[in-house]
């Protein structure tokens, strides 16, 4: 696969501030997301605040600052954007979200119906019915014995539980991992992966605003319980199918991506999956460490709505600010062995899910299959092989595998 | 530097020197506490961070906000008229010699 950009960005109108180190590196190309570790290593050594000059934008790469960035949601905004388009000088590709690409106190109210609709009560009423679905995803594998871990595990598990408890319509499912693919490639620079991705995505959106539609959502689940808030007055009639959108949007690609990632970091750290074996009661936490080793969701942007200054370097306002998640949890001043795949690790305080009044309100979500997932794989399987060709898929904010092929014994 | 006391399960008590301004999940963390998991890292989303209360404390904290009443709807372990969630418990001065006693399970 060959990538090139199909349109160079704008001239920067201001040269960005002194002291501040220059890197020719572009986290949005191929060769990035195939290795993109000494470049994080780089970016890091380079400053606390680091200047792209591929795309005219400011980095931070270091956990104290990525962590800095996303705890001041006033100086950092959402509003204009968590892509590198600003969306006080572009119009974004499509409806902005109501709680991603919103501050508060816009924000506020969106999030608490999210929130109340995806709590930890929620999570409890639903808990036996996805860990049943894991069990017998695991059996049928096993009866199998070889398969590919991404198509028929990681994005299989979810299709069987995460569609159901949003309450869609069993047509157009198809629609729901192509979409996803768009939101997230659309965050990136106007490259291939994003310009292809909006070019080929009418269906896909044709397809979600009308699942996102009161009639077209089964009673009981997270879109119905959404648009329940528009009753009491929460929220108004018109902005809950966009809230529904933010699950359709945000709620499956991303379960693939981090139940791929744990699988792949089982089968290469065989000593961990034998901890795991041992005691299948690490399940969450090791879902929740390879969040943090392989940060499916690897960067978000911001923009200063002020001049600030921040690691010592003075950032003017209006300016983007590209938070590389990966790397902050991999920083050596944050994390000890941090390219170490430690299932025991204490992993809390990891950006995996971000942090601050964004972060990631389905993470309970996304917790739960992981933990079903590897609870079932810890029970029943003795071994985890790669027995194929390792391929990786690229999207320009997800990192993620298109196929392992993988074999399992029975326990 | 306050002194908070965490009491296990199986009665084990541990106490730690909190430092003013943290939430106790925090000086929990920091001093390795085991029992209090904070997967969300005190961003009040997950309900991770339980605590039972001491009942001799339970007044003198600052009253419950409505998200955390909501989120301890969701404890794994039993919710208990002294629950709490101790990343909304902030340090100071007039908590020293708190008593908190960490639940059985978290998740």
């Amino acid at each position: 696969m060959n990538l090139t950009d199909v349109s160079a960005p704008a001239a920067h109108p201001t040269a960005p501030a002194d002291g501040i180190a220059h890197l020719d590196i572009d986290p949005f190309s191929i060769a990035f997301f195939d290795d993109p570790y000494p470049a994080h290593e780089a970016m890091r050594e380079a400053g606390p605040v680091i200047y792209l000059d591929r795309w005219n934008v400011y980095g931070v790469a270091r956990y104290a600052e990525v962590y800095a960035v996303l705890n001041d949601n006033r100086t950092f905004c959402s509003s204009r954007g968590v892509g590198l388009s600003d969306f006080a000088k572009e119009t974004p590709w499509r409806p902005p979200s109501l709680i991603l690409e919103a501050d508060p106190p816009a924000h506020t109210r969106t999030r608490a119906v999210l929130s109340k609709v995806l709590s930890p009560a929620v999570m409890k009423r639903l808990r036996d019915g996805f860990m049943a679905a894991a069990e017998a995803k695991v059996d049928e594998l096993l009866a199998r014995g070889q398969f590919d871990a991404i198509t028929e595990l990681a994005e299989a598990y979810p299709l069987s539980v995460f569609p159901d408890a949003l309450g869609l319509k069993p047509e157009g499912r198809e629609h729901l991992i192509p979409y996803a693919s768009l939101v997230f490639n659309a965050f990136g620079p106007p490259n291939e992966l994003r310009q292809q991705a909006i070019a080929r995505s009418a269906p896909h959106q044709a397809y979600v605003t009308e699942q996102c539609q009161r009639d077209n959502l089964t009673p009981g689940g997270f879109g119905a319980c959404i648009h329940a808030f528009a009753e009491t007055g929460d929220i108004t009639p018109a902005e809950a199918p966009l809230l529904v959108r933010s699950l359709l949007s945000a709620g499956l690609d991303t379960t693939v991506y981090g139940i791929g990632a744990a699988v792949y970091c089982l089968a290469r750290f065989p000593e961990e999956w034998q901890r795991l074996r041992q005691d299948p009661s690490l399940a969450r936490n090791a879902f929740e460490e390879a969040v943090r080793f392989e940060s499916p969701v690897q960067t978000f942007f911001r923009t200063t709505t002020r001049e600030v200054e921040i690691g010592g370097v003075t950032i003017p306002e209006g300016e983007k600010v590209l938070m590389f998640l990966g790397s902050a949890n991999r920083d050596v001043r944050r994390w000890e062995r941090p390219d170490v795949y430690d299932i025991s690790r204490k992993v809390s305080g990891h950006v995996g899910f971000g942090s601050g009044i964004h972060m990631c309100v389905g993470q309970l979500v996304a917790r739960l299959e992981g933990e079903a997932v590897l609870t079932a794989l810890a029970r029943k399987v003795a071994t985890i092989e790669v027995n194929g060709a390792v391929k990786r898929r690229y999207n320009n904010t997800l990192r993620g595998l298109e196929s392992l092929p993988i074999s399992i014994t029975p326990a | 530097m306050t002194t908070i006391t965490f009491i296990h399960p199986d009665n084990r008590s541990e106490d730690v020197k909190a430092e003013e301004g943290a939430s106790v999940m925090l000086a929990a963390l920091t001093h390795g506490v085991d029992g209090i998991v904070a997967e969300c890292g005190g961003n009040a989303v997950c309900a991770t961070c339980h605590v039972y209360v001491d009942d001799a404390w339970v007044a003198k904290l600052d009253p419950m906000s409505d998200d955390e009443d909501a989120l301890l709807d969701g404890t794994a372990s039993e919710r208990l008229p002294n629950s709490r969630l101790s990343c909304q418990i902030k340090v100071s001065p007039a908590l020293d010699g708190l008593v908190v006693r960490v639940p059985e399970r978290q998740s």
